[in-house]
């Protein structure tokens, strides 16, 4: 047996490599005073990261660092010593960074998670959002809100931009296929541009579809078909 | 036709989902009057936090997770029950091909066994220049505790001996691929696709290391379940009935098949199909045949035994994570509802278990209450009585 000697008790003697970067830090007197907080955010989606810092600096936090993978939290940590973690729901290395929190609890720094002391709409808005976050003990839930909300309303408007850009890719992609549907009815039957629309437009109605099914249909079929 | 009741139900990409998945997909569900909305999830943290605020009303979850999260070692602390067991086995603890020969150079027979392949471990880590890494998928999981109490029992120290990283399942197969973690326990498919895609070795299971054990549960938020009884039976019933199928050997081509569909586990069906045949590829060509490697319904699969539940209570006290007293061992054994089990089947007049807790230990099959019992006890024939819990925790407290 490779015999680490000398642990106090079984709590302090989990050992994470990453994580003993950080272990002399104790509690920062960042926290103590009303200086400036440190954050970091970890998100895999570089724009909504971005989103997020910038909202950061704008609302007047200089200290604030950005990674998109959590294996890199135990250098960041030594580097930028955070006192508030912000890191999306969709990131699957959730796990991973909650335990290194808990072996942290052992090592002077222990960190919870925000929601946790917060109310109930607070949480329900965060995780409704996708977001959560992680703050150093010690730290005043009032100091950590404003953080928070920012977050969330973020989160909420990065979610509908995206939801707004997949629709209008949808929309034009729905456009491309009626367009090549008109063309074909347009050679094959020799009529108009109106008349092809309208005839594919009559037959949507008629069968209860929408109009890029039936020119789904048509590509295939006329695929099928040949030349 | 009376309306159905709406249910939302978490998952994540693991074999043992497969009861939600066909009570929907087979519409095991629907005949009890339910439509059950599946989501799959990322992390065990957002399974977690997603059944706390209400977004799930129940998910498929690890079993000591209804006891951390009502023990309070969680964030969001939250009442939280299991009625019932998502089957027992399907974990297994996969080693890298460089491990994997350092293991068999030190002894480790090749058969799967926990004691043989253990004891080659403890060899091979006393050894090592470096600290081995293990990857488990989450610290309140049986993973967690049972790959501990092997490397306990094997003579290793987990604490002090090897790392233990937490790691989502389907990374733990690139993690070990890419040389980051050594090891890993973790449930179907991610040992088969170790073995598929990097060379791993399957050293063993937990079929091997804790016979007839539970792995997921269903689980829920103690209020939802006192709020809803009704539709929890129907529930209930549903994931009996799926259980039952799933556990006919003729039906496992198209639950392979169902499994193997991107939105739930993303893997071919060749390779999904293993675990629930028992014919495992270990490494290297060589198939194990594990008749109980995963069991979703035989041997009273589905029972949530208030005894598991101590049982994993006893190992997150031997590893620290929660002091012991009488009365968090009975809120422990509290979350393991099997009054809940009972109730929802007993219109079905079906056989039970008649007791809530068991003695755990080395038993050959044989037959209860009715019911077919499969063999149970632990690899190093160290018994559990859960009566005797406080000096069960002493007897361990030297073994690492």
């Amino acid at each position: 047996m490779n015999g680490a000697v000398g642990y106090p008790h079984v709590h302090s003697i989990r050992a994470f490599s990453a994580l003993a970067l950080f272990v002399s830090s104790g509690i920062s007197a960042r926290q103590m005073s009303n200086a400036e907080l440190s954050i970091l955010i970890i998100d895999e989606n570089r724009i909504r990261a971005t989103i997020i810092e910038d909202g950061l600096r704008e609302a007047g936090h200089t200290h604030v660092a950005v990674i998109h993978d959590v294996n890199e939290v135990g250098r960041t940590i030594k580097e930028t010593m955070p006192d508030v973690f912000v890191i999306d729901l969709e990131n699957p290395k959730r796990d991973m960074l909650e335990h290194f929190f808990s072996l942290s609890r052992a090592i002077e720094r222990p960190i919870a998670m925000f929601v946790d002391r917060s109310d109930g709409v607070m949480i329900e808005k965060a995780v409704a959002a996708g977001v959560s976050a992680y703050v150093v003990d010690g730290l005043k839930k009032e100091r950590v809100k404003p953080i928070m909300d920012m977050a969330i309303s973020r989160f909420n408007a990065f979610a509908r931009l995206r939801r707004e850009l997949e629709q209008a890719r949808s929309e034009l992609e729905d456009r491309k296929l009626i367009d090549q549907a008109k063309a074909i009815i347009m050679r094959t039957r020799g009529l108009s541009e109106a008349d092809a629309y309208s005839l594919l437009r009559t037959t949507a109605m008629n069968q209860n579809r929408r109009m890029v099914d039936i020119a789904q249909s048509l590509i295939t079929a006329a695929d099928l078909l040949g030349p | 036709m009376t309306a159905l009741t709406h249910i939302t139900a978490g998952f994540l990409p693991l074999l043992d989902s497969v009861l939600l998945v066909l009570a929907r997909e087979k519409g095991f569900a629907q005949a009890q009057g339910i439509e059950l909305q599946l989501v799959r999830e990322t992390s065990w943290a957002n399974i977690r936090d997603r059944a706390a605020v209400g977004h799930f009303d129940i998910a498929q979850m690890l079993a000591p997770m209804p006891l951390a999260a009502t023990l309070g070692l969680n964030p969001l602390a939250a009442d939280m029950i299991t009625p019932m067991v998502l089957g027992l086995g399907n974990n297994a603890i996969t080693v890298s091909d460089d491990l994997w020969s350092a293991m068999r150079e030190a002894g480790a027979p090749g058969n799967l066994d926990a004691l043989g392949t253990g004891q080659a471990l403890a060899k091979v880590v006393g050894a090592s220049a470096r600290k081995l890494r293990f990857g488990v998928v989450h610290q309140s999981s049986s993973h967690n505790y049972e790959l501990r109490y092997w490397m306990a029992a094997s003579g290793i120290r987990p604490d002090r001996d090897v790392e233990i990283v937490v790691l989502p399942p389907p990374l733990l197969p690139d993690a070990l691929g890419s040389g980051g973690i050594d090891g890993y326990c973790v449930g179907e498919p991610w040992n088969s696709v170790g073995v598929a895609t990097k060379g791993a070795r399957i050293a063993t299971v937990k079929a091997a290391i804790w016979r007839s054990s539970p792995d997921k549960v269903l689980g829920m938020r103690a209020a939802w379940a006192q709020d809803n009884p009704e539709t929890l039976a129907a529930l209930i019933r549903a994931m009996h009935f799926a259980a039952i199928w799933c556990g006919e050997p003729a039906n496992h081509a198209e639950i392979a098949d169902i499994m193997s569909a991107p939105a739930y586990l993303g893997q071919p069906a060749e390779l999904v199909q293993r675990a629930l045949d028992g014919r495992l590829d270990i490494g290297g060509g060589q198939i194990a045949a594990v008749p109980d490697f995963y069991v979703p319904f035989a041997h009273a699969a589905n029972f949530p035994w208030q005894s598991h539940a101590l049982w994993f209570y006893s190992q997150m006290v031997r590893w620290g994570e929660v002091g012991f007293s009488p009365a968090l061992a009975s809120r422990a054994a509290a979350t393991f509802r099997p009054d809940l089990y009972r109730a929802a089947l007993a219109p079905l007049g079906v056989a039970l278990p008649a007791d809530n807790a068991r003695l755990e230990q080395t038993l050959p099959a044989r037959s209860v209450d009715g019911l077919a019992m499969g063999p149970e006890g632990f690899f190093d024939d160290r018994n559990f009585d859960p009566s005797q819990l406080e000096n069960y925790i002493e007897s361990q407290r030297d073994l690492g």
